[in-house]
């Protein structure tokens, strides 16, 4: 139960700050989801986001910076692995399960539906 | 009409005057409770996925296909676009709004053909997500490999 | 002999009859506020089409036939078709008249594009190059939003200063000669860029360029907009009247409650959430034809301002990061003597 808890709470909190940033400096959803990975990916760089991670578990993975978070570990996992070739291949081989469904279901989907009237 | 800097200027804050401010303690509510429920979700997804002896890496991994997917349905029904009326960044942030974001165009520029259209349009919106998310990985594994 | 008065009005000789008017318009339209005017409403946002684009077009074509048959006209007896709207090359306008066969002039002035249109139109009927011509303004929510904005599944929040595209077509016939409503004076707006950047208050971005044309107005004809029954800009919304009647009154003119505008008109924000207003070519176009001219036609009007206006942005200017140069185009409108008819 507690670690619902904590999820709801740093995943609340993450996306509370996206929205001040969305109504404080107009920017565009683009920018904001830009503005979070590459966040995620430099506190997963230097060893920060992993500590909200094991705190807020899924609050810290479900959103946007939990995808650069991955990126970063995935990179440096690389790193480790395959020295310097590491870093072209660990971000977006850490990236590839989620770029791939993203593009299977978006494929599916335009299959399937037509643009509506709002 | 007087459009010099100054005038300008001058409008510019007869125009804050003017426009009604967001709601913003409202619309900070609003993506509190929406994104931390989208994420209470990831996390009983990924108690259940572990539950079934996944390891925690490939739970973590089914967790964004599991939502990536019901965020494409939700966006094929015009379900998703009425959420992020309401919700805001509570359904931008989490992995869910970058799926809205790939789906989207691609339902919309089918008209233009499944080329050109569909499959060229698709990363209008979440292409710099990946752009700048593998840049920065770059930079991060780049120090990572002289400093470690 | 010159018809010009001031520095940017004309005043038309005998005035140019609006014989006819006649507006379509989309499911949100008709669920507004002005519903019981619309001659046609469509619940279908594709009007069976397969795209936005070409929905647009027979909303366009659907409005323009029934213009010329309210005027008791066939296509062949009219000079020429002056209309224009928010697409790309302005195709909504040329797919949807391209089978009328009538001599065709595109346009293109933003939401400003009616008054641009009634304008031109009732300057080639006054200088007797033309005894009938069709003109009209058209845009589609879906189309709109599509080309300037996001695709629509996109799950995104408007701010309060944002104004919802109208659906829909307005069109009207003008003629030399006839029963109804007449266009006495044409004042043409120039652009004025006062440096806004934000495309989700359109209503501010247009604001300064219809206090320019009102004061230019008002200079060129000595008037006062006490003058008027009713003064109505095109798409400015809440936040752009009222920042019209804040400039003006800088000048010294009181813009009172004869003051309104076709976006606050068209829909009711309380219930239809749609904040500060509806903007679009055919936001002035069908608030226009569709609620004014029978007002005008009974000498319920005696006199109005009709001012359409457009902010005169692209995606790719927008994204360059340049500021919406705004423009407004005002006729000066005169209704039937009461009892006459």
């Amino acid at each position: 139960m507690m670690e619902i808890l904590k999820a709801f709470l740093v995943g609340g909190i993450i996306c509370v700050i996206g929205q001040i940033l969305i109504d404080k400096t107009k920017l565009m959803s683009g920018r904001i989801l830009v503005l979070y990975v590459c966040l995620g990916c430099i506190l997963g760089g230097l060893g920060i986001y992993k500590k909200i991670e094991e705190f807020g578990g899924a609050g810290a993975t479900v959103p946007l910076t939990g995808f650069g978070f991955h990126l970063a570990e995935g990179v440096m996992k690389e790193v480790d692995r395959a020295g310097i070739l590491g870093i072209f291949t660990g971000g977006l081989k850490a990236a590839a399960g989620g770029v791939t469904a993203a593009i299977f279901f978006a494929f599916l989907a335009a299959l399937l539906a037509n643009p509506k009237e709002k | 009409m007087d459009t010099t800097k100054k005038a300008q200027q001058e409008y510019d804050k007869m125009v804050k005057q003017a426009s009604p401010n967001s709601p913003i303690f409202m619309n900070c509510l609003k993506a509190f409770i929406s994104g931390g429920i989208i994420c209470i979700i990831g996390q009983l997804l990924s108690n259940f996925y572990t539950g079934k002896d996944f390891s925690k890496e490939e739970a973590a991994l089914l967790v964004s296909i599991t939502l990536i997917g019901l965020s494409a349905l939700l966006t094929a029904l015009g379900w998703y676009e009425k959420l992020g009326k309401f919700c805001g960044a509570g359904t931008i942030v989490p992995i869910t709004g970058f799926a809205n974001s790939v789906v989207s165009p691609a339902i919309e520029f089918k008209k233009e053909g499944m080329v050109f259209g569909m499959a060229a349009k698709m990363f209008i919106v979440a292409g710099p997500v990946i752009v700048y998310g593998t840049l920065t990985s770059m930079l991060v594994g780049l120090v990572y490999y002289f400093v470690k | 002999m010159s018809k010009k008065i001031g520095k940017q009005t004309v005043r038309l000789a005998e005035g140019v009859v609006i014989l006819s008017a006649a507006s379509i318009v989309g499911p949100k339209e008709a669920e507004g506020p002005l519903s019981k005017y619309f001659d046609q409403k469509v619940e279908d946002p594709f009007f069976g089409e397969k795209t936005w684009e070409l929905a647009e077009s027979k909303f366009v074509e659907k409005n323009m036939e029934l213009a010329v048959q309210k005027a008791n006209l066939n296509p062949k007896d009219i000079d020429y078709v002056l209309c224009g709207d928010l697409l790309n090359q302005c195709t909504g306008s040329s797919f949807g008249i391209k089978n009328l066969n009538i001599p065709f002039f595109g346009l293109f002035g933003a939401c400003s594009t009616m008054g641009e249109s009634m304008s031109l139109g009732a300057m080639l009927v006054d200088g007797g190059f033309a005894n009938h011509v069709l003109t009209g303004a058209s845009s589609h929510f879906c189309a709109a939003e599509k080309q300037f904005r996001f695709p629509l599944p996109l799950g995104t929040q408007r701010p309060p200063t944002a104004t919802w595209t109208v659906t829909g077509d307005g069109a009207v016939v003008l003629a030399r000669k006839g029963e109804g409503p007449k266009i006495v004076e044409i004042t043409t707006g120039k652009i004025v860029d006062m440096g806004v950047t934000d495309a989700n208050n359109m209503g501010a971005a247009m604001a300064p360029a219809a206090a320019a044309l009102l004061q230019a107005h008002f200079e060129d004809t000595g008037r006062t907009p006490q003058d008027y029954d009713v003064i109505a800009t095109g798409d400015l919304g809440t936040v752009g009247r009222q920042l019209v009647v804040e400039l003006l009154a800088k000048e010294g003119y009181e813009m009172d409650s004869r003051y309104t505008d076709c976006g606050i008109e068209i829909f009711d924000d309380a219930t239809q959430d749609t904040h500060a207003g509806g903007s679009g070519c055919a936001c002035s176009a069908v608030t226009f034809c569709a609620y004014f001219y029978p007002k005008l036609l009974a000498g319920e009007i005696k006199r109005m301002l009709f001012i359409p206006t457009g902010a005169l942005m692209s995606p790719t200017s927008s994204q360059q990061g340049q500021p919406i140069p705004g423009i407004a185009h005002g006729l000066v409108i005169e209704g039937c003597k009461k009892g006459a008819n």
